[in-house]
Protein backbone atom coordinates (compact mmCIF):
# COMPACT_ATOMS: atom_id res chain seq x y z
CA UNK A 1 0.00 0.00 0.00
CA UNK A 2 1.28 3.48 -0.82
CA UNK A 3 0.49 6.75 0.94
CA UNK A 4 1.10 10.11 -0.71
CA UNK A 5 1.85 13.26 1.28
CA UNK A 6 1.38 16.44 -0.74
CA UNK A 7 3.76 18.88 0.92
CA UNK A 8 2.64 22.11 -0.74
CA UNK A 9 -0.81 21.89 0.84
CA UNK A 10 0.85 21.51 4.24
CA UNK A 11 3.87 23.84 4.09
CA UNK A 12 3.33 26.25 1.19
CA UNK A 13 6.19 27.13 -1.12
CA UNK A 14 9.00 27.05 1.46
CA UNK A 15 9.28 24.24 4.00
CA UNK A 16 10.62 25.71 7.26
CA UNK A 17 7.95 25.20 9.92
CA UNK A 18 9.27 22.38 12.09
CA UNK A 19 5.97 22.11 13.97
CA UNK A 20 4.38 21.04 10.70
CA UNK A 21 7.30 18.69 9.98
CA UNK A 22 6.80 17.04 13.36
CA UNK A 23 3.05 16.68 12.76
CA UNK A 24 3.63 15.01 9.39
CA UNK A 25 6.26 12.72 10.93
CA UNK A 26 4.19 11.68 13.94
CA UNK A 27 0.79 11.45 12.28
CA UNK A 28 1.69 10.15 8.84
CA UNK A 29 5.23 8.92 8.28
CA UNK A 30 5.86 6.90 11.44
CA UNK A 31 2.51 5.05 11.42
CA UNK A 32 2.89 4.11 7.75
CA UNK A 33 6.46 2.90 8.22
CA UNK A 34 5.40 0.86 11.25
CA UNK A 35 3.02 -0.98 8.91
CA UNK A 36 5.75 -1.39 6.31
CA UNK A 37 3.96 0.82 3.82
CA UNK A 38 5.53 2.92 1.12
CA UNK A 39 5.24 6.72 1.48
CA UNK A 40 5.54 9.10 -1.43
CA UNK A 41 6.41 12.62 -0.26
CA UNK A 42 5.49 14.98 -3.07
CA UNK A 43 7.33 18.33 -3.13
CA UNK A 44 5.55 19.65 -6.20
CA UNK A 45 5.45 23.52 -6.04
CA UNK A 46 7.70 23.63 -2.97
CA UNK A 47 10.71 25.82 -3.86
CA UNK A 48 13.00 25.11 -0.93
CA UNK A 49 13.42 23.78 2.57
CA UNK A 50 15.60 24.29 5.60
CA UNK A 51 17.83 21.52 6.88
CA UNK A 52 16.10 21.65 10.24
CA UNK A 53 12.69 21.06 8.62
CA UNK A 54 13.93 17.98 6.77
CA UNK A 55 15.73 16.80 9.93
CA UNK A 56 12.48 17.11 11.91
CA UNK A 57 10.66 15.24 9.15
CA UNK A 58 13.08 12.37 8.54
CA UNK A 59 15.63 11.84 11.32
CA UNK A 60 13.34 9.84 13.61
CA UNK A 61 11.97 7.62 10.83
CA UNK A 62 15.57 6.87 9.75
CA UNK A 63 16.78 6.29 13.31
CA UNK A 64 13.85 4.07 14.20
CA UNK A 65 13.19 2.16 10.99
CA UNK A 66 16.55 2.36 9.15
CA UNK A 67 16.30 0.14 6.03
CA UNK A 68 12.52 0.11 6.17
CA UNK A 69 12.66 3.91 5.98
CA UNK A 70 15.28 3.95 3.20
CA UNK A 71 13.29 1.44 1.19
CA UNK A 72 9.86 2.94 1.69
CA UNK A 73 10.37 6.71 1.66
CA UNK A 74 10.15 8.09 -1.87
CA UNK A 75 10.57 11.76 -2.70
CA UNK A 76 8.67 13.03 -5.71
CA UNK A 77 9.08 16.33 -7.56
CA UNK A 78 11.85 17.52 -5.24
CA UNK A 79 13.89 20.25 -6.95
CA UNK A 80 17.68 20.29 -6.79
CA UNK A 81 17.81 22.40 -3.62
CA UNK A 82 15.40 20.14 -1.75
CA UNK A 83 17.22 17.04 -3.00
CA UNK A 84 20.46 18.50 -1.65
CA UNK A 85 18.93 19.09 1.78
CA UNK A 86 17.40 15.60 1.94
CA UNK A 87 20.72 14.06 0.83
CA UNK A 88 22.59 15.94 3.56
CA UNK A 89 20.20 14.66 6.24
CA UNK A 90 20.35 11.10 4.87
CA UNK A 91 24.15 11.14 4.94
CA UNK A 92 24.66 12.51 8.42
CA UNK A 93 21.95 10.33 9.91
CA UNK A 94 23.67 7.24 8.50
CA UNK A 95 27.02 8.51 9.77
CA UNK A 96 25.56 8.92 13.22
CA UNK A 97 23.54 5.70 13.34
CA UNK A 98 26.39 3.38 14.08
CA UNK A 99 27.39 5.43 17.11
CA UNK A 100 23.92 6.27 18.42
CA UNK A 101 23.65 3.13 20.53
CA UNK A 102 26.84 4.12 22.35
CA UNK A 103 25.46 7.44 23.48
CA UNK A 104 22.81 8.40 25.92
CA UNK A 105 20.42 11.12 24.98
CA UNK B 1 21.62 51.35 28.84
CA UNK B 2 23.14 53.22 25.94
CA UNK B 3 23.67 52.30 22.29
CA UNK B 4 25.64 54.39 19.84
CA UNK B 5 25.20 54.21 16.06
CA UNK B 6 28.34 55.52 14.42
CA UNK B 7 29.35 56.00 10.79
CA UNK B 8 31.05 52.59 10.51
CA UNK B 9 28.19 50.30 11.43
CA UNK B 10 28.88 47.36 9.15
CA UNK B 11 29.79 43.83 10.24
CA UNK B 12 33.49 44.41 9.72
CA UNK B 13 33.28 46.83 12.63
CA UNK B 14 30.72 44.89 14.61
CA UNK B 15 33.04 44.36 17.53
CA UNK B 16 33.63 48.07 18.04
CA UNK B 17 29.86 48.62 17.98
CA UNK B 18 29.44 45.91 20.62
CA UNK B 19 32.21 47.31 22.78
CA UNK B 20 30.59 50.73 22.79
CA UNK B 21 27.33 49.44 24.34
CA UNK B 22 26.62 50.33 27.94
CA UNK B 23 24.26 47.86 29.64
CA UNK B 24 24.22 49.62 33.00
CA UNK B 25 20.80 50.81 34.25
CA UNK B 26 18.66 48.16 32.51
CA UNK B 27 15.47 50.18 33.11
CA UNK B 28 16.11 52.74 30.35
CA UNK B 29 17.63 52.78 26.87
CA UNK B 30 19.29 55.81 25.31
CA UNK B 31 20.13 55.65 21.60
CA UNK B 32 22.73 58.14 20.39
CA UNK B 33 24.17 58.59 16.92
CA UNK B 34 27.04 60.08 15.01
CA UNK B 35 26.31 63.72 14.23
CA UNK B 36 26.90 63.66 10.46
CA UNK B 37 26.54 60.16 9.13
CA UNK B 38 24.87 57.00 10.39
CA UNK B 39 25.62 53.55 9.00
CA UNK B 40 23.62 50.94 10.88
CA UNK B 41 23.73 47.27 9.91
CA UNK B 42 20.42 45.46 10.59
CA UNK B 43 22.35 43.64 13.36
CA UNK B 44 22.90 46.91 15.20
CA UNK B 45 19.29 47.91 14.69
CA UNK B 46 17.80 44.66 15.95
CA UNK B 47 19.95 44.79 19.06
CA UNK B 48 18.66 48.30 19.80
CA UNK B 49 15.12 47.19 18.97
CA UNK B 50 15.31 44.09 21.20
CA UNK B 51 16.53 46.19 24.11
CA UNK B 52 13.83 48.82 23.42
CA UNK B 53 11.16 46.13 23.52
CA UNK B 54 12.63 44.86 26.78
CA UNK B 55 12.60 48.23 28.56
CA UNK B 56 9.42 49.51 26.91
CA UNK B 57 8.69 52.38 24.58
CA UNK B 58 8.24 54.89 27.41
CA UNK B 59 11.78 54.26 28.62
CA UNK B 60 13.53 54.37 25.24
CA UNK B 61 14.78 57.61 23.73
CA UNK B 62 16.82 58.71 20.73
CA UNK B 63 18.78 61.50 22.29
CA UNK B 64 20.57 63.66 19.78
CA UNK B 65 19.66 65.42 16.56
CA UNK B 66 19.73 62.85 13.80
CA UNK B 67 21.40 63.63 10.46
CA UNK B 68 19.53 62.92 7.23
CA UNK B 69 21.43 59.63 6.86
CA UNK B 70 19.56 58.51 9.96
CA UNK B 71 16.40 58.20 7.91
CA UNK B 72 17.03 54.46 7.80
CA UNK B 73 16.39 54.33 11.56
CA UNK B 74 12.91 55.61 10.85
CA UNK B 75 12.22 53.50 7.79
CA UNK B 76 13.44 50.35 9.49
CA UNK B 77 11.01 51.02 12.33
CA UNK B 78 13.25 51.98 15.25
CA UNK B 79 11.42 55.20 16.09
CA UNK B 80 8.18 53.27 16.61
CA UNK B 81 9.83 51.50 19.53
CA UNK B 82 10.96 54.71 21.21
CA UNK B 83 9.42 57.65 23.00
CA UNK B 84 11.07 60.05 20.54
CA UNK B 85 9.02 61.37 17.61
CA UNK B 86 10.62 60.83 14.23
CA UNK B 87 11.95 63.98 12.54
CA UNK B 88 11.51 62.28 9.18
CA UNK B 89 7.94 63.10 8.26
CA UNK B 90 8.37 64.22 4.67
CA UNK B 91 7.89 60.75 3.19
CA UNK B 92 11.16 60.94 1.30
CA UNK B 93 12.42 57.56 0.13
CA UNK B 94 15.46 55.96 1.64
CA UNK B 95 17.94 55.81 -1.24
CA UNK B 96 20.12 53.09 0.26
CA UNK B 97 18.05 50.15 -0.83
CA UNK B 98 15.25 47.78 -0.08
CA UNK B 99 14.59 46.51 3.38
CA UNK B 100 12.55 44.47 5.80
CA UNK B 101 11.75 46.70 8.79
CA UNK B 102 12.27 45.56 12.37
CA UNK B 103 9.78 42.74 12.97
CA UNK B 104 9.04 40.62 16.01
CA UNK B 105 8.34 36.92 15.50
CA UNK B 106 6.87 34.98 18.41
CA UNK B 107 5.63 31.71 16.91
CA UNK B 108 6.22 29.24 14.09
CA UNK B 109 3.14 30.56 12.31
CA UNK B 110 4.44 34.14 12.62
CA UNK B 111 7.69 32.90 11.11
CA UNK B 112 6.01 31.29 8.11
CA UNK B 113 4.01 34.45 7.43
CA UNK B 114 7.10 36.64 7.84
CA UNK B 115 9.16 34.59 5.40
CA UNK B 116 6.37 34.64 2.82
CA UNK B 117 5.88 38.40 3.21
CA UNK B 118 9.49 39.60 3.39
CA UNK B 119 10.78 38.45 0.00
CA UNK B 120 8.65 40.91 -2.01
CA UNK B 121 10.05 43.71 0.21
CA UNK B 122 13.60 42.86 -0.83
CA UNK B 123 12.69 42.52 -4.55
CA UNK B 124 15.09 39.61 -5.01
CA UNK B 125 15.14 37.35 -8.02
CA UNK B 126 13.66 33.88 -7.60
CA UNK B 127 17.07 32.21 -7.60
CA UNK B 128 18.32 34.46 -4.81
CA UNK B 129 15.37 34.04 -2.50
CA UNK B 130 16.15 30.49 -1.36
CA UNK B 131 19.32 31.33 0.51
CA UNK B 132 17.72 34.34 2.24
CA UNK B 133 14.65 32.33 3.25
CA UNK B 134 16.93 29.55 4.44
CA UNK B 135 19.07 31.80 6.62
CA UNK B 136 16.14 33.62 8.22
CA UNK B 137 14.16 30.39 8.61
CA UNK B 138 16.95 28.66 10.51
CA UNK B 139 17.95 31.62 12.67
CA UNK B 140 14.43 32.57 13.72
CA UNK B 141 13.64 28.97 14.52
CA UNK B 142 16.71 28.80 16.75
CA UNK B 143 15.38 31.72 18.77
CA UNK B 144 11.89 30.26 19.08
CA UNK B 145 13.22 26.86 20.17
CA UNK B 146 16.24 27.60 22.28
CA UNK B 147 16.19 31.12 23.70
CA UNK B 148 13.14 30.85 26.00
CA UNK B 149 12.48 34.51 25.37
CA UNK B 150 9.02 35.92 25.90
CA UNK B 151 9.73 38.85 23.58
CA UNK B 152 10.25 36.85 20.39
CA UNK B 153 12.89 37.01 17.67
CA UNK B 154 13.62 40.55 16.49
CA UNK B 155 14.52 40.55 12.79
CA UNK B 156 15.52 43.11 10.17
CA UNK B 157 17.12 42.87 6.75
CA UNK B 158 18.34 45.23 4.08
CA UNK B 159 19.35 44.78 0.45
CA UNK B 160 22.12 47.03 -0.84
CA UNK B 161 21.96 47.21 -4.65
CA UNK B 162 25.41 48.75 -5.13
CA UNK B 163 27.09 45.71 -3.54
CA UNK B 164 24.25 43.27 -4.36
CA UNK B 165 24.26 42.25 -0.73
CA UNK B 166 21.54 41.26 1.73
CA UNK B 167 22.36 42.00 5.38
CA UNK B 168 20.37 40.25 8.06
CA UNK B 169 20.23 40.69 11.84
CA UNK B 170 18.32 38.50 14.31
CA UNK B 171 18.32 39.15 18.05
CA UNK B 172 16.63 37.91 21.19
CA UNK B 173 16.82 38.81 24.86
CA UNK B 174 16.44 35.23 26.04
CA UNK B 175 18.70 32.98 28.07
CA UNK B 176 21.80 33.30 25.85
CA UNK B 177 23.99 30.58 24.36
CA UNK B 178 25.82 29.64 27.55
CA UNK B 179 22.64 28.68 29.42
CA UNK B 180 21.13 27.06 26.34
CA UNK B 181 24.12 24.72 25.96
CA UNK B 182 24.88 24.21 29.64
CA UNK B 183 22.65 21.18 30.30
CA UNK B 184 24.53 18.85 27.95
CA UNK B 185 27.84 20.56 27.16
CA UNK B 186 28.80 22.66 30.21
CA UNK B 187 30.77 25.37 28.42
CA UNK B 188 33.11 27.16 30.81
CA UNK B 189 32.68 30.59 29.25
CA UNK B 190 30.39 32.49 26.87
CA UNK B 191 33.11 32.27 24.22
CA UNK B 192 33.31 28.50 24.58
CA UNK B 193 29.51 28.42 24.23
CA UNK B 194 29.82 30.30 20.92
CA UNK B 195 32.50 27.86 19.71
CA UNK B 196 30.24 24.93 20.61
CA UNK B 197 27.19 26.51 18.97
CA UNK B 198 29.15 26.91 15.71
CA UNK B 199 30.47 23.34 15.77
CA UNK B 200 28.55 20.88 13.57
CA UNK B 201 26.52 18.30 15.47
CA UNK B 202 26.41 20.20 18.76
CA UNK B 203 22.92 21.02 19.99
CA UNK B 204 21.68 22.17 23.37
CA UNK B 205 19.14 19.34 23.45
CA UNK B 206 21.34 16.22 23.55
CA UNK B 207 24.88 14.83 23.36
CA UNK B 208 23.76 12.08 21.00
CA UNK B 209 25.32 12.01 17.51
CA UNK B 210 22.69 12.87 14.94
CA UNK B 211 20.82 14.95 17.50
CA UNK B 212 17.24 14.42 18.59
CA UNK B 213 14.17 14.07 16.42
CA UNK B 214 13.95 17.87 16.41
CA UNK B 215 17.54 19.13 16.44
CA UNK B 216 20.76 18.18 14.68
CA UNK B 217 23.03 20.98 15.83
CA UNK B 218 23.56 22.06 12.25
CA UNK B 219 21.82 25.43 11.95
CA UNK B 220 24.51 27.92 12.95
CA UNK B 221 27.30 25.89 11.34
CA UNK B 222 25.39 25.93 8.04
CA UNK B 223 24.75 29.68 8.23
CA UNK B 224 28.38 30.46 9.08
CA UNK B 225 29.48 28.21 6.21
CA UNK B 226 27.13 29.92 3.75
CA UNK B 227 28.72 33.24 4.75
CA UNK B 228 32.20 31.81 4.37
CA UNK B 229 31.66 30.29 0.93
CA UNK B 230 29.96 33.48 -0.22
CA UNK B 231 32.96 35.43 1.17
CA UNK B 232 31.00 37.42 3.68
CA UNK B 233 30.91 38.39 7.29
CA UNK B 234 29.05 36.46 9.96
CA UNK B 235 28.85 37.59 13.58
CA UNK B 236 27.46 36.21 16.79
CA UNK B 237 27.22 37.89 20.19
CA UNK B 238 25.99 36.41 23.46
CA UNK B 239 26.93 37.07 27.07
CA UNK B 240 30.42 38.52 27.20
CA UNK B 241 31.53 36.85 23.97
CA UNK B 242 31.55 38.03 20.39
CA UNK B 243 32.83 36.18 17.31
CA UNK B 244 33.09 37.62 13.79
CA UNK B 245 33.94 35.47 10.79
CA UNK B 246 36.13 37.57 8.52
CA UNK B 247 35.72 37.90 4.78
CA UNK B 248 37.61 35.23 2.91
CA UNK B 249 40.49 36.21 0.65
CA UNK B 250 39.30 36.49 -2.96
CA UNK B 251 42.58 35.01 -4.25
CA UNK B 252 41.55 31.61 -2.87
CA UNK B 253 39.17 29.97 -5.34
CA UNK B 254 37.12 27.91 -2.89
CA UNK B 255 37.18 28.81 0.79
CA UNK B 256 37.82 25.70 2.84
CA UNK B 257 35.22 24.86 5.47
CA UNK B 258 36.25 23.82 8.95
CA UNK B 259 34.20 22.09 11.62
CA UNK B 260 36.18 23.96 14.25
CA UNK B 261 35.19 27.66 14.19
CA UNK B 262 38.55 28.64 15.69
CA UNK B 263 40.23 27.53 12.45
CA UNK B 264 38.28 30.04 10.37
CA UNK B 265 39.75 33.52 9.94
CA UNK B 266 37.92 35.46 12.63
CA UNK B 267 38.12 37.91 15.48
CA UNK B 268 36.70 37.13 18.88
CA UNK B 269 36.53 38.54 22.37
CA UNK B 270 35.55 37.11 25.73
CA UNK B 271 35.29 40.49 27.42
CA UNK B 272 32.51 42.30 25.58
CA UNK B 273 29.79 44.12 27.56
CA UNK B 274 27.53 41.41 28.99
CA UNK B 275 24.47 40.94 26.76
CA UNK B 276 21.63 38.81 28.16
CA UNK B 277 20.53 37.30 24.90
CA UNK B 278 21.89 36.30 21.52
CA UNK B 279 22.45 38.22 18.32
CA UNK B 280 23.35 36.66 14.98
CA UNK B 281 24.16 38.67 11.86
CA UNK B 282 25.12 37.67 8.36
CA UNK B 283 25.81 39.32 5.02
CA UNK B 284 25.05 37.48 1.80
CA UNK B 285 26.57 38.86 -1.38
CA UNK B 286 24.38 37.38 -4.06
CA UNK B 287 27.04 37.53 -6.82
CA UNK B 288 29.38 35.40 -4.74
CA UNK B 289 26.87 32.80 -3.58
CA UNK B 290 27.17 29.53 -5.51
CA UNK B 291 24.12 27.53 -6.42
CA UNK B 292 22.32 26.58 -3.26
CA UNK B 293 22.50 22.82 -3.88
CA UNK B 294 26.29 23.05 -4.26
CA UNK B 295 26.54 25.11 -1.11
CA UNK B 296 24.59 22.54 0.85
CA UNK B 297 26.53 19.58 -0.52
CA UNK B 298 29.85 21.17 0.44
CA UNK B 299 28.63 22.09 3.92
CA UNK B 300 27.03 18.67 4.39
CA UNK B 301 30.30 16.92 3.58
CA UNK B 302 32.11 18.82 6.35
CA UNK B 303 29.26 18.08 8.73
CA UNK B 304 29.57 14.32 7.99
CA UNK B 305 33.31 14.43 8.50
CA UNK B 306 32.87 16.17 11.86
CA UNK B 307 30.50 13.43 13.02
CA UNK B 308 32.94 10.73 11.84
CA UNK B 309 35.81 12.38 13.66
CA UNK B 310 33.85 12.71 16.88
CA UNK B 311 32.76 9.09 16.62
CA UNK B 312 36.36 7.98 16.24
CA UNK B 313 37.25 9.83 19.42
CA UNK B 314 34.85 7.54 21.29
CA UNK B 315 36.33 4.28 19.96
CA UNK B 316 37.70 2.04 22.66
CA UNK B 317 41.43 1.39 22.45
CA UNK B 318 42.87 -2.12 22.89
CA UNK B 319 44.56 -2.83 26.20
CA UNK B 320 48.15 -3.88 25.63
CA UNK B 321 50.38 -5.09 28.45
Amino acid sequence: MKKTIVMHTLVGSFAENKDIAKKIRVEQIMPELSRGNEIEIDFDSVDGSTQSFIHALLSDPIREYRDVAFDNLIFKNANDDIRAVISVVYRYMQESLSSSSDNDE
Amino acid sequence: MRIYFNNLGNLRNFRSFVESIDFSDPSTLEIATHGQRIVAHPANLVLAAALAIKVGKANTHIVNEIPSTGRSLDRLGLYKLTNTPSPFTDGEKEPAGRFVPVSVIRSADDQSRFIADMIPLLHLSEENTTVVKYVIGELVRNVLEHSQTTDGAVVAAQYYPTTNRVSIGICDTGMGLWKSLNTYWSPKTDLEAIHLALTPGITGTTRREGGTSENAGAGLFFIKSIAKIARNYFAIYSGKAEYTLLKHDKRIATPRLFANPRMDPHTETASAPNFDGTLVAVDITLDETPEFKELLSAIGAVYDEAIRERRKMKYREPKFI
